[in-house]
Parts: C-alpha cells; sequence; structure tokens
C-alpha cells in the first residue's frame, strides 16, 4: 500500500502548485541565479537581491545542479537581475522540484517504518502525509522534506547499528542546512556512548572506560571530517563570509513572527509590564519598534533585561544536559538505547525550539517529525504525539495567511489528526485487538503449566482448582441470595472476586498486562511491546 | 414504515472513516482553490456568474420577476433557467451575500463581480450544500449497505468506511461543483435521499417528496422520474389481500399522488399568480429553442452529427420527436423489465439504464448531464466493482474538454489519480497480494467483491483486456488535445473524438448494465427481517 499512499500525498501536493507562495519562492529562485551564473568565490559574496544565499555549500550545489535543468524550462528562471520572476514554468520547476526531491524523503519514511513491526503502515502515513512538510514546502514553499528524508535515513541506520552510515548521512544533513545543529550533541553523545565504547553494560550506570575504542572513533571523525572537507573545502579562504552568513545574529530574538516558544512569553510579558509601567508612572524606555510588525531585526526589551545570543545558548545547553547526560547512561542498555537516542532527539529538538536564538515557527517540524515515528513504539510517547501533533501544526496556521487557504489548512489538519487519534490508540488497546481479557491470559497461563506436569499430576491439579473455583462460586451464590439490596451489590461481588485470587497464590497473578505506568519499563518487561527489530545488534558486539 | 428486527444492534466499520471523510472534504477545498468557470472572461462570463446573477435577480426583485424579462430581469443575460427550488436557494444565499458583501448583488452593477473573497464565499456555499445534501446521504446508504449484509460479509467493498471513501472521492461530482461551479450536489443529494429512502427504510411517501425536490430543484432530475414512478406503481399493486384489493390500490396510489402534489403546490405556489405563470416557467426550464445537443457531448446526436449534419436534415420538431421516440425505446427494456420483474437491487440499475438512455438520445443535453448516470454507478460499485470503477473513469474523462476550458487540468489529473489509488487500496485490503496495478485484472476485483462466486474466466480475461485497451485510448487522447495541434480544418478535432470515444463506451454499458438487470430474478420488496447476528 505504500505505493498508493505516496502516489496519494504526491497528487495532493500537485494540487497546491498555484496557490499562495511566500517570499522563499524568490529567495530559492534567486539562489538558483546566484550559482548558475556566478564562480563559486563569489557565491557567498553576492548581493543582487536582499535574499542572499544563507544555506551551506552542499545546498548551493543542489541549486546549481537543479538550475541546469531550470533552464531547459525558462532560460530566464537563472538570471540574476530578473528579481521576482514568476512565470508559469518558473512556478511549474520549482514546485516539481520540490516534489520530486520529496521522494528521498518518502525512501526515508519507508526505510524508518520498515523497522517497526506492529503499525508500520501507520507510522508511514503520518510521516509522509505530514500536514506540517505539505504546508511549509508545497504551499510556502522551501524544501525540507528531502532535508528530513536524510535525518530519517539516518535514524533507520542508526537503528540498524549501522553508525558509519547514520554518521555520514547526518553530516551531509548539517551541510544542507545548518539548523539540524540543534540536535548534533544528540548524536555526538550517542555516538561516543553506543560506538566508540565496544562494552555495554545492562546496569546502565557504570561506564566502561576500558573499553573504549580508538579506531572506532578514527573511523567515525574521519567521516565526518572528510564530508565536512567537501563541503566547506571549495569556500576554504572565505570561510569567515560564509559563517557570517550562515549565522546572522544580527537578526534578532525572535523571528518577525514568533514562534510559539518560551521568548514569545518573555516579548508579551516585556510588552505588558512596559505598558504597565507607564500606567503607574514608572519611566521606561519607549522603543516603538514593534516585535510583530513582520520586520527582520534586534529588539531591545523595555523592562525585562534584553537577551542576547549567549543567553539562549547557555539557556538551551542548559535545557538539554539533562537528558544528554540521561542519554549517556541510557546507551548502555543495547535493547532499548536507539529507543532512547529517538526520544533524546525529540527533547533536544524541543529545547533549541523553546530556547534557540531567532527560531523559526517551522521548527516546529524538528520535533513533530522525530516524534511520529516514536508515536507508535510506546504508549506514552503515542499519546504525547496526539496532542504535540495537534498543537504544533495548528502553530503553523499563521504562516499561510491568505484567507482562502483556511478550509484547506483546517481539513489537512482534521485529516492528521483523524488518523493520528483513530488509529494511534488502537494500536496500544491490547485487549481490544485480540479480544482477550486478563481472564483469558490467566487461563493460557494456567493451561501451560498443566502441560509440563505428568498427567496424573495434571489431573490432580485441576481437580484442585476447581474446587477452589467451586467454592468461591458458591460463596458468591450464597452473597447473592443473602444480600438482596441492590445498592451493595456490586461492591459485594468485587470483595469476594479479589478474594478468590488470594489463596491460589500462583506466579500468574502477579502478571499485570496492563502495567502502563512507564513506557520504557513496559518495554523492557514486555516482549510484545518491542516492536524494533534489532538486525545488527549483536553482529557489531 | 418497515421496522428492522433490531434497529440498534448494528456495527459498521468505522476504521478509515473519519480520516476518508475528512480527506473527501479536503480535496474538495483542493479543487475550489482553482478557477472557477468564466473566471475573467468577459462579457458573459459562466456558471459561476450565471449563480450570481440569480442571487442578484431573486434578492432585488420580487418572486413574481424571477422568471420574466422586465427592465430590471434582463433574460437574455443568464435568465433563470432551473425550477423554483434554485431560485430559493439562490435568494437564501443572496441574503447571505446581501449581508456580508452588498456589492456582490447590486442590480446591474454587480455584473461580471470577482473579487478573492467572493470566490471564497462561492465556494463555501457549495461546500455547504454539498455537507448537507450529499454527503449525509452518501453515508447513510454505506451504512445501510453493511448493515443489512450483517457481520459476517466478505464484500471489502460494502464496508462502510471504504464505501463512503470511494462513494465521496467520485472525481466528476467533486471537479464539476467545487471546481467549475454548479449546485448538483443539491439536487443529487436530495436524489440519493429519496433512492435511500426506497432502498433502505422503504418509506415510499418521503422518498416521494424527496425525489419532486430533487426535481423542483433541477429538472434534469427527469432522466431519473421514470424509474421512479414505474418502482412506486408497481408497488400499489403489491401483496393485495383478496378482499377489497381495488380499494387497497388505489388507497396506495392515492397517497402518493397527494405527496406529489402537495410538494409540488408548496414548492411553487409563491411564484404562480396565473397559469400563464406556469407556462412562462416552463418555457423557460425547457428551451426548445436551444438546439439538440451543447458544446460536444458523448451522447448519440452529437456523434452522428459528425457524419451527417443533423440540423439541416431535420429541424427542431422532427428532432424532438426523434429525440424522444429514440429516449424511449431505450428505456422501455429497463422499465418494463422493472414493472413485471420488481427487484429492489434492480431499481439502481433501472436508474443507470433509464438515465443512460436519456443521456444518449434525449435533447438538449449537456455533457455535465454525465453526472446523473454517474451518481447511480456509485451507488451500485459495491455490486459490480470491476464495470462501474470503469464507467466512471469514463464518465470524468468525457468531461475533459470542458474541465481544459475551465483550468482544472490538473485537478482532473490529481482527483482521478487519487480515485484510482484509493480503489487500489481497497483491493489490497481483500487481497494481500494485489499489486499496484491489478485494478485493472477483473478476476481480482470480482473476487475481492465476492470470494465464493463462479465467475466465467475467458469473459473476465476479456473484460479486462478491453479495459487496459480503454485507459490506453483514454491516455492516449488525452494526451493529444493536451500536446498535439489540431489541423487548422478542424480546430475542434480532440474534443470530438473524446466525446465519441466515450459514446461508443457509454452505449456498450448502457446495453451491459441493461443486460445485468434483466438477468436479475424477480424478488419482491418486502420487509426484510434482519437475523439477529
Amino acid at each position: 500500500m505504500i505505493v498508493e499512499i505516496s502516489l496519494i500525498v504526491t497528487a495532493v501536493k500537485f494540487f497546491f502548485m498555484p496557490l499562495y507562495r511566500s517570499t522563499d519562492f524568490e529567495v530559492h529562485r534567486n539562489w538558483l541565479a546566484v550559482t548558475h551564473n556566478l564562480t563559486i568565490d563569489k557565491w557567498y559574496y553576492d548581493e543582487t537581491s536582499e535574499w542572499t544565499l544563507d544555506y551551506p555549500p552542499f545546498f548551493a550545489w543542489l541549486e546549481y545542479s537543479l538550475s541546469h535543468i531550470a533552464k531547459l524550462f525558462d532560460p530566464e528562471i537563472v538570471k540574476i537581475e530578473n528579481l521576482n520572476y514568476d512565470s508559469d514554468m518558473t512556478i511549474l520547476f520549482q514546485r516539481l522540484s520540490v516534489i520530486v526531491l520529496d521522494f528521498l524523503y518518502i525512501y526515508g519514511a519507508k526505510s524508518c517504518s520498515d523497522l517497526v513491526s506492529d503499525g508500520n503502515l501507520l507510522v508511514f502515513i503520518l510521516l509522509v502525509a505530514n500536514p506540517g512538510l505539505l504546508m511549509v514546502d508545497h504551499i510556502h514553499f522551501q524544501y525540507n522534506g528531502f532535508l528530513f528524508g536524510i535525518l530519517l535515513l539516518s535514524i533507520s541506520n542508526m537503528i540498524t547499528s549501522n553508525f558509519i552510515y547514520s554518521a555520514f548521512w547526518f553530516a551531509v544533513l548539517l551541510n544542507f542546512k545548518h539548523i539540524f545543529l540543534y540536535v548534533a550533541p544528540v548524536y555526538v553523545v550517542y555516538m561516543l556512548r553506543a560506538y566508540c565504547f565496544t562494552v555495554s553494560s545492562n546496569d546502565g550506570v557504570h561506564t566502561p572506560w576500558y573499553s573504549f575504542s580508538l579506531t572506532n572513533l578514527i573511523k567515525l571523525g574521519l567521516t565526518v571530517v572528510s564530508v565536512f572537507c567537501l563541503s566547506f573545502g571549495p569556500f576554504i579562504d572565505q570561510l569567515p563570509q560564509v559563517f557570517s552568513r550562515l549565522f546572522p545574529f544580527k537578526r534578532g530574538l525572535s523571528h518577525a513572527y514568533w514562534a510559539p516558544n518560551f521568548w514569545a512569553l518573555y516579548n508579551i510579558t516585556d510588552k505588558i509590564l512596559q505598558k504597565l509601567c507607564l500606567r503607574l508612572g514608572f519611566h521606561v524606555a519607549t522603543t516603538e519598534a514593534s516585535m510583530t510588525g513582520g520586520l527582520v531585526q534586534e529588539y531591545e526589551h523595555a523592562v525585562l533585561p534584553s537577551i542576547t545570543p549567549t543567553v539562549t545558548f547557555l539557556l538551551t545547553a542548559a535545557s538539554m544536559i539533562p537528558a544528554l547526560i540521561k542519554l549517556w547512561h541510557l546507551g548502555a542498555d543495547r535493547g532499548y538505547r536507539c529507543l532512547s537516542f529517538v526520544r533524546c532527539l525529540t527533547l533536544c529538538a524541543t529545547c533549541a525550539f523553546m530556547f534557540g536564538w531567532h527560531v523559526h515557527e517551522k521548527a516546529i517540524l524538528m520535533i513533530l517529525i522525530p516524534l511520529s515515528f516514536l508515536s507508535v513504539l510506546g504508549e506514552i510517547d503515542g499519546k504525547l504525539f496526539v496532542f504535540i501533533t495537534t498543537i504544533g501544526h495548528y502553530s503553523l496556521f499563521p504562516l499561510l495567511y491568505p484567507k482562502n487557504l483556511l478550509s484547506i489548512k483546517i481539513f489537512m489538519l482534521l485529516t492528521h489528526i483523524a488518523i493520528a487519534f483513530c488509529y494511534i490508540p488502537s494500536l496500544y488497546d491490547v485487549s481490544k485487538k485480540t479480544g482477550e481479557d486478563e481472564y483469558d491470559v490467566f487461563g493460557k497461563h494456567v493451561a501451560k503449566q498443566l502441560r509440563t506436569l505428568s498427567t496424573e499430576q495434571a489431573i490432580l491439579g485441576q481437580n484442585e482448582i476447581q474446587s477452589v473455583i467451586t467454592k468461591c462460586r458458591l460463596c458468591d451464590l450464597n452473597a447473592y441470595s443473602a444480600d438482596t439490596q441492590a445498592s451493595d451489590d456490586y461492591t459485594a461481588r468485587r470483595s469476594t472476586s479479589t478474594s478468590t485470587y488470594m489463596p491460589l497464590n500462583s506466579p500468574a497473578s502477579s502478571v499485570d498486562t496492563q502495567s502502563t505506568d512507564d513506557s520504557l519499563n513496559v518495554i523492557s518487561n514486555d516482549p510484545d511491546y518491542i516492536n524494533i527489530i534489532m538486525i545488527n545488534a549483536f553482529n557489531n558486539a | 414504515m418497515a421496522k428492522r428486527a433490531d434497529p440498534d444492534k448494528f456495527t459498521v466499520t468505522k476504521d478509515a472513516l473519519l480520516p476518508g471523510l475528512f480527506f473527501a472534504l479536503l480535496l474538495r477545498w483542493c479543487v475550489a482553490a482553482y478557477p472557477y468557470s468564466g473566471y475573467k472572461k468577459p462579457p458573459m462570463y459562466g456558471d459561476y456568474e450565471a449563480q450570481r446573477h440569480w442571487q442578484e435577480i431573486t434578492v432585488q426583485t420580487t418572486v413574481a420577476h424571477w422568471y420574466r424579462n422586465t427592465t430590471q430581469n434582463d433574460l437574455q443575460y443568464w435568465g433563470l433557467d432551473y425550477p423554483p427550488l434554485t431560485a430559493y436557494h439562490s435568494f437564501l444565499i443572496g441574503l447571505v451575500a446581501d449581508w456580508l458583501d452588498p456589492e456582490s448583488v447590486r442590480l446591474f452593477a454587480s455584473r461580471g463581480y470577482e473579487s478573492d473573497s467572493h470566490k471564497t464565499f462561492m465556494r463555501w456555499t457549495v461546500f455547504l450544500s454539498d455537507i448537507y445534501f450529499y454527503v449525509t446521504a452518501a453515508l447513510c446508504i454505506c451504512i445501510d449497505a453493511e448493515r443489512i449484509i450483517g457481520k459476517h460479509h466478505t464484500n471489502v467493498f460494502k464496508r462502510t468506511d471504504i464505501a463512503t471513501i470511494l462513494f465521496l472521492l467520485y472525481p466528476g461530482l467533486i471537479l464539476i461543483d467545487h471546481g467549475h461551479f454548479q449546485y448538483n450536489c443539491v439536487s443529487l443529494g436530495l436524489f440519493l435521499w429519496a433512492s435511500f429512502f426506497i432502498i433502505a427504510i422503504e418509506n415510499d411517501t418521503l422518498a416521494t417528496i424527496c425525489f419532486v425536490l430533487a426535481l423542483n430543484y433541477k429538472q434534469m432530475e427527469l432522466y431519473h422520474a421514470l424509474p421512479f414512478f414505474v418502482y412506486l406503481l408497481r408497488k400499489c399493486f403489491m401483496c393485495l389481500p383478496y378482499k377489497g384489493r381495488y380499494s387497497h390500490i388505489i388507497h396506495r396510489f392515492n397517497k402518493l399522488a397527494i405527496a406529489v402534489i402537495t410538494t409540488f403546490i408548496i414548492v411553487w405556489y409563491p411564484l404562480i399568480s396565473s397559469w400563464d405563470d406556469i407556462f412562462q416557467v416552463l418555457y423557460r426550464l425547457f428551451p426548445v429553442k436551444r438546439g439538440v445537443f451543447e458544446d460536444k457531448v458523448s451522447n448519440v446526436w452529437c456523434s452522428a452529427n459528425v457524419f451527417v449534419k443533423l440540423k439541416y436534415v431535420y429541424n427542431n420538431e422532427e428532432m424532438i420527436k426523434m429525440c424522444f421516440l429514440c429516449t424511449i425505446m431505450a428505456a422501455m427494456p429497463a422499465c418494463i423489465d422493472l414493472f413485471l420483474r420488481i427487484n429492489r437491487k434492480k431499481f439502481v440499475l433501472c436508474l443507470i439504464n433509464v438515465s443512460l438512455a436519456f443521456f444518449l438520445f434525449s435533447y438538449q443535453v449537456h455533457e455535465k448531464s454525465i453526472l446523473l448516470v454517474a451518481i447511480p454507478v456509485v451507488m451500485h460499485l459495491p455490486e459490480d466493482p470491476f464495470m462501474c470503477f470503469w464507467f466512471l473513469l469514463v464518465s470524468t474523462f468525457s468531461m475533459l474538454p470542458l474541465l481544459l476550458k475551465d483550468g482544472l487540468l490538473i485537478p482532473f489529473l490529481c482527483t482521478s489519480l487519487i480515485y484510482v489509488s484509493f480503489y487500489s487500496i481497497t483491493l489490497r485490503l481483500a487481497d494481500k497480494k494485489a499489486g499496484i496495478l491489478s485494478f485493472l485484472n477483473a478476476t481480482t476485483v470480482y473476487k475481492a467483491a465476492n470470494p465464493s462466486a463462479n465467475y466465467n474466466s475467458v469473459i473476465l480475461k476479456l473484460l479486462s483486456t478491453n479495459f487496459f485497451f480503454s485507459l490506453q485510448g483514454m491516455f492516449w487522447l488525452g494526451f493529444g488535445t493536451l500536446f498535439v495541434e489540431p489541423p487548422a480544418r478542424y480546430p475542434d478535432v480532440f474534443p470530438l473524438l473524446i466525446s465519441m470515444y466515450s459514446c461508443a463506451h457509454f452505449i456498450l454499458f448502457l446495453i451491459y448494465f441493461t443486460h445485468q438487470q434483466i438477468s436479475l430474478p424477480t424478488c419482491l420488496p418486502i420487509k426484510i427481517k434482519v437475523k439477529n447476528n
């Protein structure tokens, strides 16, 4: 069914072709022109358009190769001075390029969903039909789809313990779009713990320093460094210029449209305090630069202390560190460490989203996409997912402000959350799926034990069990006839039924199929919950 | 009213119902983002302007002037040519439009009024009408289909969620209503409700009222009138007690007649003050002067016109008589069969046959009228998925020239692709081994619909092959329309080829469906007792 679903999603993407597109459309058209016409030493210096090239070199190379195809569609696309050029062919080409590159995302989603045994189709649908990506990539216009495809490829390689491939893909990803630096610490910590230490301890506390493998570290380092060399090598003599383009700290704390993060609350508190102080007669600086004006600029807070990039950096790091330390310890456990890895990935993306400098609202996708993958792997993650996916995609609504897109946005979100709310709970509803309750499980358990006994003993045992049950039922029957009051009936039955199971004292009575307190514990206790297939877990030992 | 043995105890498959429903609605909005007919094409614009103009007329003039040529109401410019319910509907929307944006319904001044917000408003009116009339009726029919066959069924096409999705995703109606801009969903929705009351609840009076309302929304519903008439008439003669049979017949017939007449009177009452008014409205509804067909229609006359210029051979009078005779001839076998060998399953087939006969042979046919045939076929799809699916693809394809004119190429391709994909997913649900292209294979499809039945494998092979070549033909014709420059002497050669190609299909389908209907046995539609299961 994967083919059909991909076809359906692709068809929906085609629908969006002539709709509203943001200035990012012109940004990418300009980059096509810049990379096509200039020699590479001028790529990061050109300022013909205000939309200068500010993505890492691999992306520039991608635009360069795309520009050669673009020429066939319309030679006017690749002229630098053609600012805001949007002929039909330009639109067709740019939209098509996003749709075609998205097949990499579909491939990534498939490689991830193949690792899941229960609900792999569901996770494929959730990933491929992600409304956020549809909105940001195919209406608003950006190239996030294939980048997340690379991320998913890297994650799937990590889960199958192909650490080198995973590191390679992640390094490539970083050189396409440096926003993924947010989750780089997770990769560093996890790679070190899981790959560079060859011995794993199960208790998860003690780090076996003696098993540190320098060879593995060198292999890893070589992979990453060579990717970076390939990318930044041609730009070696203009690195400061490249970096000043990549990390524009002059853009201000919040994006033109505030991302729904901590700083949005901070800014609004500042605004309120400013108004309050003025009302109360305190003198405060009244800068008229409005933060919501849609202008990208630095902004001084009036009452609260102004925030510098260093503060955001420290806060982000501080919020990440607990998760990273926990990952270091969990990384020891071969069985579940990949699950912890994806969880930590989501968590760190959230931290960066919450406290980062100049965060875009689109960055919520970095949380939602790994979380969609997690949603089928544990009940807690599933619950979190249905909640965050609703809020997160709703927070993307202002991105597409034209009124005629409202209904498309609403129904896209509704379709998505209908899928999430219909299918994710049913994945964890064990009793409904098999039609069994705890008594069935108990019965099976007893049957299995009886089978191990000799025939004679089994018959005796059956007799004993039956006599206990008979006694209890008679007890129940007497309680019924003695106590005719309807109000007490229910409680009485309950109390007898609990006492029924006390004398049996079988080990099975402690089995609780519905304990779901901590999904991590559940997963480690109950083999039914282990959905990830460990392919190479032992080969790499 | 027939009561089920245990009306509350039935379960339907709801797995994909909600996501599918929302997706179908999303698709409607995706199509709605595209231009409508007559978008920025002065001076006459298109159907969108017609609808807007009717709002203007109904809001600004008195009821008596709606259908008359007055100083305020120029009938030459998109005069009202649908029955009163359409006018009331326009009036209702017009009132809302007057409240939201008075400029859009100003008398005369608003001609050719176009703006983004007005477009969004108009799209919402279609969308809401669609939800209220069509989607609800479709849901009821699909729920009933699964409810009747009970729990242990194997026909995957009768699962409520699958049936609903396939029902609502039919590309033709979405493209015409939400893309081209019309309110077919209202009349077709009312028609579906009428059919639902007949095939599911057996409440003949309600069915009659619904159908009369549908007829009063669009006179094209006359295509469906014969089967309703025949079926309900036959039911009057059914299961009579020996004593007092004539009074029974008259009693039953009177019940229906009163329903029809009362509904008609209520609908027409505000408009009519004299006999002359009625004729004026009827004259507006049946414009005999407009010719035998409009544009390129895939019916018999248009195809014959290629070889014999009918306009020069026959005058209008003769043409009408000929059309009438041919239509009756083509529709009679289905009607007579329905009357003599009544069976509830035959009712839908008879609807298909009669409306197809009307489409192929009757006078003044639009290419959009194929929807009137397609909707009964959508209803029939769970019974005979392969042929119905084929028909639905052809019917959408036959509207390609119209859609191209409106700039709806991308929606046409995408909705068709999505429809095929969902159909393919359905097959995959029934048979794990089915591939992406197994919808081409009649054997797989019929096995999915009914695993126990035996089919003639030679015929199935033949059908599969034909379906494959038919798809090929559609593909190449579409390809030619888009990319090949037609010769200067025949600028319309591709639309004409498309309509002839579709027409050939429709004639074969008429024969096939008539054969299907006749081969069904008699089965009196008496109250079914659903056994507790």
